[in-house]
């Protein structure tokens, strides 16, 4: 076992990790923040999503050990309490979910889109959302929300 | 839509807030404290006997507390119909395909189970396979189950009218051979289930299932429990889309029985490699479709001979075969109809149901081989549709198909106005045809599909409404929304009966110990079903209401209207309660009252379902689509890309726009996928393409502006008028997409997936590829 530490939506964590635990495995079963879904585990779907030091990242395919002294947002730290990100709220507005497997995966990568790219086009978004996988929506609705964020976070809403 | 106040609402889904949260709890999300990992020993060949199984040196590796194997089942096994029961939790003589599951171990952690699995001796003699369904059905081929020695696990014989007469009078005649292609659903969240079975013989499950009442029969059969004893509680589930999450899999059936031999609970979660290799999948099918026209392009016959190729076991198989052949006779007028049926068993992993089922097969034949028969006669692909459209029927009228079942609104014609009027098909010729290598083409289609499916008395639904006291309300039913939006439809329903607001309504996810009996997700069932049950029960309750009201204000209860949580007096609207308030007056008069409300879904089936002939009613109503797709073909690689889907969908009423929207993107994207990209690549019943990165769906960057038109039919028999949403449009997409590359290239392509090598391939024999 290894030791690591890791800040996880604003909370310190001091874990015992086998050296081959994914930074997925810890986050959902040692932390037990379950946001993060595992689809395929080996990176192709983006369910795992989640954002280490600013950059979004399939947390399968990073081992706990790599991570450590890092900080991780996942799904569970974006709302402010019971107030949702513009992009949550798009979301629900919109209605950019079915099963909503890969929601949590996918409004994280849009953060990360929207952080660098306050006005993408539709182009920019659907290359933006590359990595994450969703058999229900057909993306649509999906795309349609992302844009709708990209205007609420102009309006400072 | 005026008339309603939560009906055709552009509300959000009542599960969103959960869900953008990462608060929705799935399979795989739910632990108890002691608990084990599941894991699933599979077979390395196709077919093998089973001659021995030693456990030994895995029930000794530290951290394993339980090994079991297909004899721990007593001889269990499952399937659709009592006839066809051949499927076993795990092999137990012989294997039918590669990695069917052998053994299972529970352990203390994930890792230790999956290296228990390793150490599963199993000495096998290796049989010789067959994985061809046409090669399968030849004398002397390896036989896979012994009661059926020829290989053909279903087949039927239906024949309408007088086929060989009309193919006689034809002027034209085409026959054609056409392939489905082998794909998998494609859902995202792997299935999973905690269970656990206590001490007093009562068995707890939290598994993945679209179906989970099919789950909670087989769990009662397998364990040889009461059904009372059986407690599915329902997670979220990460999508469906028909086959596995309607059945049992293994690690199912599995968990339970390692929980009951370790008195712990037990956890599984199959790899999304399992998912690939082992779940179910859609038949792939070859159609040899004939198919006769007048002069003028009137349809005189069609005659259907389709192989669907089974895998190695039934699982749901003969409604494939009977849903196959029953949608032939929509959308189009079809005086003479012939269907000759072969499932087929082989040592491929098995084959079951899939959104579009059946339908899809026939449908892409028939609306592919039409638009060639266009071509032939000269005559405009939109009007021979239109020649041979059903007609709406008149309110009260229906029209009858040869088959017998009966369509009383069909908006096909008005679809078919509606795509062809959208600029996409309408400027087709203003647009640029070439551009460099890539040649552009539109395509359009017009198919059916059917709603409500409602076979036997056992798939019966029911639903209870209960008022709070506080003037909220609870809706229980035994529904499942595995994603499609169903639990807000419902509650949409509940609001609008009652004359309450949609946020006053709850409702939970399904548990068997309290909620109603209900077959599940699939057939586009939910909405209609469900709904009508909803909709009787919110009926009951405000009825008990309204007494209450018309005491207390001494009229009669007719006299009163609820909307938008009040409640007024008809004949003076100014005296008005909140709903609040009759609650509390109907709750606490007198000795108090409970008001519940209950109701079952009672659309009759006027002819039950006759598998061997072809008749009955499979369902209570049709949805049409008519579907227009702009594409582009590069001619040198063969490469695809889509521009634009322009869908039409007649859902009767759209009750839930935004989830009317939804389904029709998400199926037609998923139709997309079976028109141009997916296909298992199998050798021997090994799946090549066993990764998400092998196996190909389609991607955001992949997918088409989508603009969905509602046509309004307001059908009889569903909920507010409502028909399908979903199977339509995935219906409706492969056929649009092949008569679009035949546009784009002048070829017809027959074989889906149409690949760029096909695609290339195609363009040299022709001479038509660009170099």
């Amino acid at each position: 076992m290894k030791e690591i530490m890791l800040n996880v939506n604003g909370n310190e964590h001091t874990l015992q990790v086998k050296p081959w635990a994914t930074l997925l495995d810890v986050i959902r079963e040692d932390i037990g923040l379950t946001g993060a879904k595992e689809g395929c585990g080996e990176g192709e779907c983006g369910a795992c999503t989640v954002i280490m030091d600013g950059v979004a990242v399939n947390a399968c395919l990073i081992l706990a050990v790599e991570a450590n002294g890092k900080h991780i947002t996942t799904i569970e730290g974006l709302a402010d309490g019971e107030k949702l990100h513009p992009i949550q709220q798009a979301f629900v507005d919109i209605g950019g979910l079915q099963c909503g497997f890969c929601t949590p995966g996918m409004i994280l990568s849009a953060k990360i889109l929207l952080d660098k790219n306050q006005d993408p086009t539709d182009e920019e978004i659907r290359k933006g959302l590359e990595g994450n996988f969703c058999r229900c929506t057909g993306y649509t609705k999906i795309i349609q929300s992302i844009k709708a964020a990209a205007q609420m976070l102009k309006e400072g809403r | 839509m005026g008339k309603y106040s939560v009906i055709g609402k552009r509300v959000p889904r009542i599960d969103a807030k959960e869900k953008v949260m990462g608060q929705a709890k799935y399979a795989a999300d739910y632990s108890l404290a002691d608990m084990l990992w599941c894991k699933v020993a599979r077979a390395p060949f196709a077919h093998a006997k089973i001659l021995n199984i030693d456990t030994s040196k895995a029930e000794r590796l530290p951290g394993v507390k339980a090994v079991i194997t297909g004899k721990d089942f007593n001889g269990w096994t499952w399937g659709f119909m009592a006839t066809t029961r051949d499927e076993p939790p795990l092999a137990v003589d012989k294997v039918r395909y590669l990695h069917e599951g052998v053994a299972a171990v529970a352990a203390i952690d994930e890792d230790i189970a999956e290296e228990a699995c390793e150490l599963i001796k199993v000495d096998y003699e290796e049989l010789p396979g067959v994985f061809d369904p046409e090669e399968a059905m030849k004398p002397g081929a390896p036989v896979i189950h012994a009661y059926r020695p020829n290989n053909v696990s279903v087949e039927y014989h239906w024949n309408f009218g007088d086929v060989e007469k009309a193919f006689a009078e034809s002027y034209l005649i085409r026959e054609d051979r056409f392939e489905t292609g082998r794909v998998v659903t494609g859902f995202l969240e792997p299935p999973a289930s905690l269970a656990y079975y206590d001490p007093s013989g009562y068995i707890t499950v939290w598994p993945a299932k679209q179906s989970p009442y099919f789950h909670y029969r087989h769990l009662a059969g397998c364990f040889r429990l009461p059904l009372s004893k059986i407690r599915v509680i329902q997670p979220y589930i990460g999508g469906g889309f028909g086959g596995t999450k309607n059945d049992s899999v293994a690690g199912d059936l599995c968990t339970v029985m390692l929980s009951k031999k370790t008195g712990k609970p037990v956890k599984f979660i199959y790899t999304m490699q399992e998912v690939l290799t082992t779940c179910r999948r859609r038949h792939n099918m070859t159609i040899y479709n004939k198919m006769g026209m007048t002069k003028d392009g009137i349809l005189t016959a069609v005659e259907s001979r389709v192989i669907g190729h089974g895998g190695a076991y039934t699982a749901i198989g003969p409604l494939t075969m009977f849903l196959t052949g029953y949608g032939t006779p929509v959308p189009y007028k079809l005086p003479n109809y012939k269907y000759d049926c072969w499932r087929v068993f082989t040592n491929n992993p098995v084959s079951a149901a899939m959104r579009g089922h059946g339908f899809t097969h026939t449908r892409f034949a028939c609306d592919a081989q039409m638009g060639m028969m266009a071509e032939e006669l000269g005559i405009d692909p939109v009007e021979i549709k239109m020649r041979n459209a059903i007609d709406n029927p008149k309110p009260g009228e229906v029209y009858k198909a040869v088959t017998g079942f009966k369509v009383k609104t069909c908006g096909i014609k008005e679809a078919l106005k509606a795509v062809t009027e959208d600029t996409i098909w309408a400027d087709r010729d203003k647009m640029p045809r070439q551009e460099g290598p890539v040649s552009y083409g539109v395509g359009l289609s017009g198919t059916a599909y059917h709603g409500g499916a409602r076979q036997l008395g056992h798939q019966s639904c029911a639903a209870t409404i209960r008022i709070c006291e506080d003037g909220t309300v609870n809706l229980i039913t035994g529904a499942t929304d595995c994603g499609q939006g169903s639990d807000t439809v419902l509650a949409m329903i509940a609001a609008e009966e009652l004359g309450v607001r949609y946020e006053d309504i709850s409702i939970k996810r399904v548990d068997t110990a309290y909620t109603p009996v209900d077959p599940g997700s699939y057939g586009s069932r939910v909405t209609l079903l469900a709904g009508q049950a909803t909709q009787f029960a919110a009926r009951d309750a405000k009825k008990q209401l309204l007494e209450a009201g018309a005491k207390a204000w001494k009229v009669k209860p007719d006299d009163i209207e609820i909307r938008n949580a009040v409640v007024s007096l008809k004949t003076n609207p100014e005296k008005q309660m909140s709903f609040e308030k009759l609650t509390k007056i109907a709750c606490y008069e007198g000795a108090g009252a409970v008001i519940l409300g209950r109701g079952h879904s009672d659309y009759g089936i006027d002819e039950p379902l006759d598998f061997d002939h072809g008749t009955g009613e499979g369902g209570i109503n049709f949805s049409f689509t008519a579907q227009t797709v702009r594409l582009g073909v590069d001619m040198e690689t063969g490469k695809i890309d889509v521009h634009d889907f322009i869908i039409a969908h007649d859902a009767g009423v759209p009750l839930h726009p935004v989830s009317v929207e939804s389904q029709n993107e998400g199926g037609a994207i998923q139709g997309l996928g079976q028109a141009i990209y997916e296909c298992f690549v199998m050798e021997k019943g090994k799946t090549h393409n066993s990764t998400l990165l092998d196996y190909k769906m389609p991607r955001s960057t992949d997918v088409p502006d989508i603009k969905v038109i509602d046509i309004i039919t307001n059908d009889p028999d569903g909920p507010f008028g409502a028909k399908e949403a979903s199977e339509g449009s995935h219906v409706s997409t492969p056929p649009a997409v092949i008569d679009a590359l035949h546009s784009a290239t002048g070829v017809w392509f027959k074989e889906l997936p149409v690949t760029p090598e096909k695609i290339v391939k195609a363009l040299k024999e022709q001479g038509k590829w660009m170099k």
